[in-house]
């Protein structure tokens, strides 16, 4: 499935919020490509904890990403209610294993606390706010900065 | 009925510009890449003018007028050769072959044309 | 089509021709002494200022003027192209490269430069003919000066007697002409064609018509020297022409009107002195009736009605003039048709049989060109059809149990035509390596130039073909190994005297097919890799430790590692300092392998082994820890069932397999790839005999094979990165992923601890932190 942009207000925008845990997080709906359920993934060799594996999507080779592991969490243990969001990042398209998506937030930016100091390097990394919906704690995650580009394509 | 020129010219550039020179122009055009193929296709073509390179690969220019000449049906159809030296030398050789008259490049659609008409009625 | 798809095409061609010229050329410099190499290098330099000249680009035309002359000496015999003229033009050849990529996408070339090679060009042409043969003569100047003299005047005034018979002619029906000349000259033109006038194709009808359009004009036709009917010849000239000419245009006006036809004819132009009084010349206006040139042309329509309206009893005489000299020419045609059918037949055979004779040329040279988007979108339609094959053969397989159904039939039949239509797919986009291969030899020419040094390129199986893509990625890990060798590799020549060498240094580059894979060498008959150097080199920058015990193959290889860069000074010509390790890593991405040999004072060899293509695999299907994995069949040599007995340890945890009382190491794939911690017992499994690219054979041990099948190749450093051990990945008939070995990678990693860094477990990879 995936989400229509709607008409956005202007300075508005939209987010989809995922479960982790007891955790819930966002990432910006343009980000977002598609929503699918989660299949085994080919483990990859020297891989990261926090990398699955690798899944066919359509044709091309998705690597997927514990999102749970990658923010430092427990490593997840996937189930068939278990979701990958396909989302680009930069020149790639990875997918992320989360529990659930929870919800489609349209906010604006006056909804945006920013990250306490009490965070640790981890979080400073990709916590870009908070947002407090009835009575929810929503952290917004930047993909961008969670997953680098490779050197060679940096240099 | 439109007029029929052959076209000889082992350039892929002169020949497209030859090709919408000439069709703009109101001709039919038929075309050959070099001397052994503007052989072939003479006679299928039945043209009433031939425009030719002299410098091709397989069969210069100089050959494929005297190949041309040497066919009755076309020894008198008027031969063009396209030069791109306006040295005496190279057209004297053309004309010792047969050609009938020649076009100095670079290549100018108004020039081409109007020696076109004047060796054909 | 318009201009610029047409000067899009030039380029195209353009680009083409480069080739050609610089293929030639090195041709001539190893002593190819063919006219048609000559002649083709003549050519393209010719056919890119032809075009060029039709576009306007005056630098790329001039330059290429000066180089084709130039080569014009050398077609002509007159200049000798040894090493010396080679050396011009080669550099010529780059420059008009450089003016051609200047002239599509704009930017300058180095005008110092190739203002240089102009004059080398020039003196080259010049030095050994004083006369030069690029001289262009004026076209004023270059009539023929020693033209029979001018017949006195009164020589050819009309008289009764000599049976000049004056035919007046007036013209009319040409609007632009229409209106009077006004203060223009009178030009008395006599003009007597000559048989070969009209063999070449020119009428004089026609001529004189291009005449009267200069003017008002009359004209006395002589028909005195025609024979008798049965006397006459048909494809003789018997017709003069007295032309008065009333213009305001030049005399050079009225002779270029003759300008096709001056050579085959006798032409005098010269201003009259009188305006021609009446007694002279009797004026009957007659229209000159032009649709008599063509009478099949409707195109003349206009003319003819013009005529029709106007014909006059006086015009009989003139008519019958002008239609004899046109029919001569028409006639000679016709005539000839019908008389002489077995000389047109004989030269029809003649060019047939031509034809013949250049057909495999010919056929060999037809191609047609097709948007390389195009080739790949059907590519991958290929491969998702080899995948959706795959997956039906599967599921088919699963559901079905009678095996022998006219389904399984039909799947084998879909596979095999699926397999072919994928070969012949994958044809469409392999090349000869070759364009990639005369980049080359211009890097050296311009480095081997900077740095003072003379080199030498070998080239050889140019013609091996491989996928484009391949190609295309090949060219910068190449240019920078060949700017590498020639920068580093070859000595300087005095240092190669004192060696007791050739002061001339040798690269050569080879390119040829072995076991489904394309190998590329360059070698370099160089100083060889400064071991001792690379070793210092290597612990200062921590690749190794102080005491690290490596064999010279090991020292050699470390200028692969990243971070290594052999040059103490990061020069121009080595560019960026890009270091070994990155042309690793490219011809790696291309699913590649290099290795280097060297032998001090003798040079350095670097051998690349490149797949065919980057689209599909033969592979021996396998399951290594619960996962499947994929090894290209390439590879593999033989495969084994170890019995115990052929096991033994070897030191602390090396077990070789004795295979023919030969001892091979065993490589444990599951461990090598982390898939498990604990060694698997060989026995247990199956072993994988292969080569590998630095020599010597290794058993790779895996739990079973699954099967053998062509699978379509998936990147994925696309969306990943590079895994260290795993070459690509593919996808299987039951929709998964299954990753392909990296058997050479695989190989290197198990063979000791000195290279282990290059297989480290640390995550280089894309997906890490890097907080």
């Amino acid at each position: 499935m995936s989400y229509a942009v709607k008409n956005l207000v202007q300075g508005s925008r939209e987010l989809i919020a995922f479960r982790i845990g007891d955790q819930e997080f966002c990432v910006n709906i343009m980000s977002v490509r598609e929503i699918r359920g989660w299949t085994p993934a080919t483990p990859m060799p020297h891989a990261p904890s926090y990398v699955r594996g690798v899944i066919n999507l359509r044709g091309a080779v998705l690597p997927i990403v514990d999102l749970s592991a990658r923010l430092g969490m427990k490593d997840a243990e996937p189930t068939a209610r278990h979701v990958i969001i396909v989302a680009q990042v930069k020149s790639r398209v990875v997918g992320l294993l989360v529990e659930a998506v929870s919800d489609i937030l349209t906010i604006t930016d006056e909804n945006i606390q920013p990250v306490p100091e009490v965070s640790s390097d981890l979080e400073k990394q990709y916590a870009r706010g908070i947002l407090a919906i009835d009575k929810r704690m929503i952290c917004m995650i930047e993909l961008d900065a969670l997953f680098p580009e490779k050197e060679s394509e940096a240099a | 009925m439109k007029k029929k020129v052959l076209t000889v010219d082992d350039s892929r550039t002169i020949r497209n510009m030859l090709l919408v020179t000439l069709n703009n122009a109101g001709f039919e055009t038929i075309q050959a890449e070099d001397g052994v193929e503007g052989l072939e296709v003479l006679e299928d073509a039945n043209p009433d003018v031939i425009v030719t390179d002299i410098n091709m690969p397989r069969l210069d220019g100089f050959g494929f007028i005297e190949g041309v000449r040497r066919n009755e049906k076309y020894r008198a159809v008027p031969i063009l050769v396209l030069t791109t030296e306006s040295d005496q030398e190279k057209k004297n050789r053309a004309r010792q072959a047969g050609a009938t008259g020649w076009i100095v490049k670079p290549f100018d659609p108004a020039k081409l044309i109007d020696a076109i008409e004047r060796v054909t009625a | 089509m318009d201009m610029n798809e047409i000067k899009e095409i030039f380029f195209q061609e353009c680009e083409e021709q480069l080739a050609e010229l610089e293929s030639g050329l090195l041709k001539l410099n190893d002593g190819d002494r063919d006219p048609e190499t000559v002649n083709a290098v003549f050519r393209a330099v010719h056919s890119i200022k032809g075009g060029a000249g039709a576009f306007g680009l005056d630098d790329l035309v001039s330059f290429a003027h000066v180089f084709e002359t130039t080569l014009d000496c050398v077609r002509s015999g007159k200049l000798e192209p040894g090493p010396d003229v080679l050396k011009v033009m080669l550099k010529s050849a780059d420059v008009l490269a450089d003016l051609v990529s200047a002239s599509r996408d704009g930017g300058s070339v180095d005008e110092s430069r190739s203002r240089g090679l102009v004059k080398e060009l020039e003196a080259l042409a010049n030095g050994e003919l004083p006369s030069s043969s690029g001289a262009e003569a004026p076209r004023a100047a270059s009539k023929p000066a020693a033209r029979a003299a001018p017949v006195p005047e009164e020589a050819l005034k009309p008289t009764d007697e000599s049976g000049f018979q004056p035919i007046p002619f007036t013209f009319d029906g040409f609007g632009e002409d229409e209106e009077p000349a006004l203060e223009g000259s009178v030009y008395d033109v006599t003009f007597k064609p000559r048989r070969e006038l009209y063999s070449k194709g020119n009428e004089a009808a026609l001529l004189l018509r291009d005449l009267s359009r200069l003017g008002e004009m009359s004209i006395a036709c002589d028909m005195d020297a025609l024979p008798a009917l049965d006397k006459m010849d048909p494809e003789a000239s018997y017709f003069a022409w007295k032309i008065s000419v009333k213009t305001t245009r030049s005399e050079d006006d009225i002779r270029a009107v003759f300008e096709f036809a001056e050579w085959d004819c006798d032409l005098e132009v010269r201003l009259a002195e009188e305006t021609p009084s009446d007694e002279e010349q009797p004026m009957i206006p007659v229209p000159f009736d032009l649709s008599i040139l063509d009478g099949a042309s409707e195109a003349e329509e206009e003319d003819k009605a013009v005529e029709q309206a106007a014909a006059e009893e006086a015009a009989a005489a003139a008519v019958s003039a002008a239609e004899t000299a046109a029919s001569v020419a028409k006639a000679a045609g016709a005539a000839a048709r019908a008389a002489e059918k077995k000389e047109s037949a004989a030269s029809a055979a003649a060019a047939a049989a031509a034809a013949q004779n250049n057909a495999a040329a010919a056929s060999a040279g037809q191609t047609i060109r097709v948007d390389l988007d195009r080739v790949d979108r059907l590519i991958n339609l290929v491969g998702e059809l080899v995948i959706n094959q795959a997956m039906l053969s599967q599921s088919v397989i699963e559901n079905d149990t009678t095996g022998t159904s006219s389904i399984n039939m039909g799947l084998e039949e879909l596979q095999q035509l699926t397999r072919e239509i994928q070969d012949s797919v994958m044809a469409i986009r392999a090349q000869p390596v070759k364009p990639v291969f005369q980049r080359m030899s211009r890097i050296v020419r311009e480095v081997a130039d900077m740095v003072g040094k003379q080199i030498r390129l070998i080239t050889e199986g140019e013609n091996t073909e491989v996928d484009k893509t391949v190609i295309d990625k090949l060219a910068e890990p190449l240019t920078h190994m060949i700017r590498n060798a020639v920068d580093h590799g070859i000595e300087t020549p005095e240092k190669r005297e004192a060696a007791g060498k050739n002061p001339e240094g040798t690269v050569r580059l080879s390119a040829k097919h072995r076991s489904g894979r394309i190998l590329i060498e360059l070698a370099d008959d160089g100083a060889g890799i400064n071991r001792e150097r690379v070793r210092q080199k290597a612990i200062d920058n921590d690749l190794i430790a102080a005491d690290a015990n490596l064999s010279d193959d090991e020292i050699d290889n470390l200028i692969f590692m990243p971070g290594f860069s052999t040059a103490d000074k990061i020069s121009d010509i080595s560019g960026r300092g890009v270091g070994m390790d990155v042309v690793k890593r490219s011809i790696q991405a291309l699913g590649g392998r290099i290795s280097i040999s060297s032998r001090p004072g003798q040079g350095s060899t670097f051998t690349m082994s490149l797949p065919l293509t980057l689209a599909v695999l033969d592979g021996m299907v396998v399951t290594v820890a619960g996962q499947t994995l994929v090894v290209p069949l390439t590879a593999i040599v033989e495969t084994l069932q170890p019995e115990a007995s052929a096991i033994h340890s070897f030191g602390a945890n090396q077990r070789l397999i004795s295979i023919r009382n030969s001892f091979c190491p065993l490589v444990d794939v599951g461990r090598i790839l982390n898939f498990r911690n604990t060694q698997a017992n060989p026995v247990d499994g199956v072993a994988l005999l292969v080569e590998s690219e630095g020599g010597g054979q290794r058993a790779l041990m895996v739990d079973a094979i699954q099967g053998q099948r062509q699978v379509v190749i998936k990147s994925l450093e696309a969306n990943y990165t590079h895994v260290p051990g795993i070459a690509a990945a593919t996808i299987l008939g039951d929709g998964r992923v299954a990753l392909i070995l990296d058997v050479d990678a695989v190989v290197a990693a198990s063979r000791g601890q000195s290279l282990r860094p290059e297989m480290a477990l640390k995550p280089e990879m894309s997906l890490a932190a890097t907080g």
